[in-house]
């Protein structure tokens, strides 16, 4: 058996809750080849997911690993980085999760630009819950809570975070593994809040309800969107990394404020 | 600290916290709990602590959970707006077993409420207010001074038995400035975590003999798995009925086992008394005033203070209401650690609730007055 | 059966009849039992590309590159 599998996967866990062609468990296997490129001590990373289909990946993956509320993924990981800031943090949400429910914490994490790799994992709908409609769902897509497709308008989810100051954005879809796997890495050396929003795909709750075919075409036609996005149609379409930048990091920030209070010095207890 | 110091409740609320080993906070600004989060901003960079100030009342818990995970003491203050969002991590903390502090200086009514007005409404809100079956202890300082020593015992209390704790102070305490004295004698005990030892021969959620499973932390030799979903001892979800039950159990008798160790109340001329007063937070201080006039007057009145509201002091109270003639419950609220009490008492007729819901004390004179009436 | 460069291991309990590899894999060296799930039946075709592999949601296949010399 493959050696990165019996490292970094708890395979007594496997096989996994997804169905069958659901793109979480492409997403976790690019995650565990990064891991492989990066090398880091598994003791020192902590894998952090919410609620959903994806935030079912935490479980899975031989890491420190906190499975936590639908939402509150970011929230809980900035307290770990800042209570621990040498830990490698890494932090999986569903579309729902991080653009719903979460979307607060979303755009703060970006704005504090916290050292640690959040991934989307957008497969368009609230897979778990058995595919309502979520703020990723494109416009006119049915889901079960939108019969007759949906009205309302999305997210540009690299715009978002780009906008709210994370320092490293990019969009990939499962169809690019490698890319994905890259990312990863790059996404993990890089200093500061990165994001990555994955195309992903949800077979059964989407992809069956919107007449998308079985696991291979919808990863066939991702394949198509991705091609023909390249040809420059804008930030909208983009795949791959569209931003980085250097901006002062959290922790680093706080840790330059210690030393200050610390000159002042004198605590009252 | 032997010189005599003015001190603000929610002053001595943080110094507690610190002086109990408290090396993270994260908090959102809400009046009247606003001190604590601002004295914690200026003590713990000096400490080498975080302080966050975080998007919301909901990320606050949630990050004091994950510092928590890493082995930090670690707490976070709010009032009622706040509480109510606390609740879905409140209980997150709960069924993982995080220890971790959430002060709540109460004040009064539902949504906005009266933000500067003292109330004693939350009480319930603190046992029941996430959903599931679940364990929680909450205490209540009646006094400036008791308000640092009762921080200190709820960190204490939360590394111990791996729960979340909530400090209930009402927003008299939170803001009474009054003399406070500490004796040079008088020392800051920490309790800490039972930490894993042996990963090899211990699993994360284990069933122990006293019911506390030994504390893994994230960062240390040996990696875990941490769930909101119902696990089984080695922390992975589980849908075994068995599994399900054993761990919903084991959340309640890891409280229910300790009660000697965790319900602390305090009695004043309960033994003799005809007429007995149960009081917490603020409220005991008017009902302890009226004692002290009834007995003046040659009534035989006392006074049980309820220091740990939850678990309730279930034990002591029904033993402070033997042979009593009355029971008056007084508090900022409609009727809420009432319906405990009498939930306790042998004769519910027995019971004499003193309800105030307008922002003012109840005042000794209210007490003595119903008093009067029924003695 | 004919060996080619590259050496196929395949986990069946694991499969989960998806069809993934089965329409990636460029030298079509897959194709389905009764029950859906992929049987490998030219592994002597495998070009080593790893695509089944990579993109397997259920981590049943890994292809060993060279194995064969
Ligand atoms: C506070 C709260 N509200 C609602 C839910 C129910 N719920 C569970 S998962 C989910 C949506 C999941 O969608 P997404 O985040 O996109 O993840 P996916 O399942 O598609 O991977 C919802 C609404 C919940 N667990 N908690
Ligand atoms: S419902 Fe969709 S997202 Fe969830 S496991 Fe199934 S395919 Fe994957
Ligand atoms: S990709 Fe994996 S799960 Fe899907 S059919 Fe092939 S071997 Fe089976």
């Amino acid at each position: 058996m493959c050696a990165v599998y019996h490292k970094y996967l708890r395979l007594d866990h496997l096989p996994h809750i997804w169905c069958p062609g659901c793109g979480n468990g492409i997403v976790m296997g690019a995650f565990i080849r990064a891991m492989e490129d990066l090398k880091y001590d598994q003791n020192e990373v902590v894998v952090v997911s919410g609620i959903g289909c994806s935030g079912r990946i935490s479980g899975y993956l031989d890491f420190n690993t906190l499975h936590t509320t639908h939402g509150r993924a970011l929230a809980f990981a900035t307290g770990i980085k800042a209570a621990e800031p040498r830990l490698k943090i890494f932090v999986f949400m569903g579309d729902g999760d991080a653009t719903a429910i979460g979307g607060n914490h979303l755009i703060h994490a970006c704005r504090r630009n916290i050292d640690m790799t959040a991934i989307i994992i957008n497969n368009c709908t609230f897979g778990m819950t058995g595919g309502q409609f979520s703020p990723m769902t494109p416009k006119g897509k049915k889901a079960s809570t939108a019969p007759y497709g949906t009205v309302e308008r999305n997210f540009d989810i690299p715009a978002l975070a780009q906008a709210a100051g994370a320092t490293l954005v990019a969009r990939v879809g499962i169809y690019q593994v490698n890319l994905l796997r890259e990312l990863i890495v790059k996404a993990s050396h890089h200093k500061g809040f990165a994001l990555l929003e994955v195309i992903s795909q949800c077979p059964v709750n989407y992809g069956r309800r919107n007449q998308m075919g079985d696991p291979a075409e919808m990863l066939e036609d991702q394949k198509g969107i991705i091609k023909s996005a390249g040809l420059g149609q804008g930030l909208e379409n983009y795949f791959g990394q569209i931003f980085q930048s250097e901006q002062p990091e959290f922790i680093e920030e706080y840790n330059k404020m210690i030393v200050q209070a610390q000159k002042k010095g004198g605590c009252d207890v | 600290m032997v010189k005599p110091k003015l001190m603000q409740g929610n002053e001595c609320c943080a110094l507690g916290a610190l002086a109990a080993g408290v090396r993270f906070f994260a908090g959102y600004p809400i009046t009247p709990s606003t001190e604590i989060a601002e004295i914690f901003s200026k003590e713990l960079p000096k400490l080498g602590g975080v302080f966050m100030q975080m998007e919301d009342e909901i990320a606050s818990l949630a990050a004091v959970i994950g510092a928590s995970l890493t082995g930090k003491k670690a707490i976070t203050a709010t009032s009622g707006p706040g509480f109510s969002l606390m609740q879905e991590n409140l209980g997150f903390a709960a069924v993982a077993e995080v220890p971790c502090v959430i002060v709540n200086v109460m004040r009064l009514g539902p949504s906005t409420g009266m933000p500067t007005l003292p109330a004693q409404s939350d009480v319930m809100q603190a046992r029941w207010g996430t959903h599931g079956d679940h364990s929680v202890i909450a205490l209540a300082p009646s006094s400036v001074k008791e308000a640092f020593c009762l921080t200190v015992r709820a960190v204490n209390l939360a590394e111990r038995y791996r729960v979340p704790v909530v400090l209930l102070m009402d927003e008299v305490i939170g803001h009474l400035r009054e003399r406070v004295v500490f004796q040079p004698d008088e020392k800051v005990v920490q309790w800490e975590r039972k930490q894993c030892l042996n990963p090899k021969s211990s699993q994360p959620f284990e069933e122990t003999a006293d019911g506390i499973p030994p504390f893994f932390s994230f960062g240390g030799e040996y990696r875990h798995h941490v769930t909101g979903l119902v696990h089984d001892e080695s922390g992975f979800p589980t849908s075994q009925r068995e599994g399900i039950s054993r761990l919903i159990r084991r959340l309640h008798y890891k409280i229910t086992q300790h009660l000697s160790d965790i319900v602390q109340v305090e009695e004043f001329f309960v033994d003799d008394a005809d007429v007995l007063i149960i009081a917490y937070g603020s409220t005991a201080r008017s009902a302890q005033a009226a004692v002290v006039r009834a007995r003046e007057e040659g009534k035989k009145a006392g006074l049980l203070r309820l220091i740990t509201l939850w678990p309730f002091p279930e034990k002591e109270v029904s033993t402070a209401a033997v042979n009593k003639k009355a029971v008056i419950v007084p508090e900022m609220n409609m009727g809420q650690l009432a319906l405990e009490v009498a939930r306790v008492l042998p004769d519910k007729n027995l019971l004499f609730p003193i309800n105030r819901v307008d922002g003012e004390l109840v005042t000794p004179d209210e007490i003595l007055s119903v008093m009067g009436r029924i003695y | 059966m004919a060996k080619g460069k590259h050496k196929l291991h395949f986990d069946r309990e694991k499969c989960k009849a998806c069809g993934i590899c089965i329409a990636f894999c460029p030298a079509n060296v897959f194709t389905v039992d009764i029950d859906y799930c992929a049987v490998i039946s030219s592994p002597d075709k495998c070009t080593g590309c790893r695509r089944c592999e990579l993109y397997c949601p259920d981590y049943c296949i890994f292809v060993e590159e060279d194995y064969y010399g």
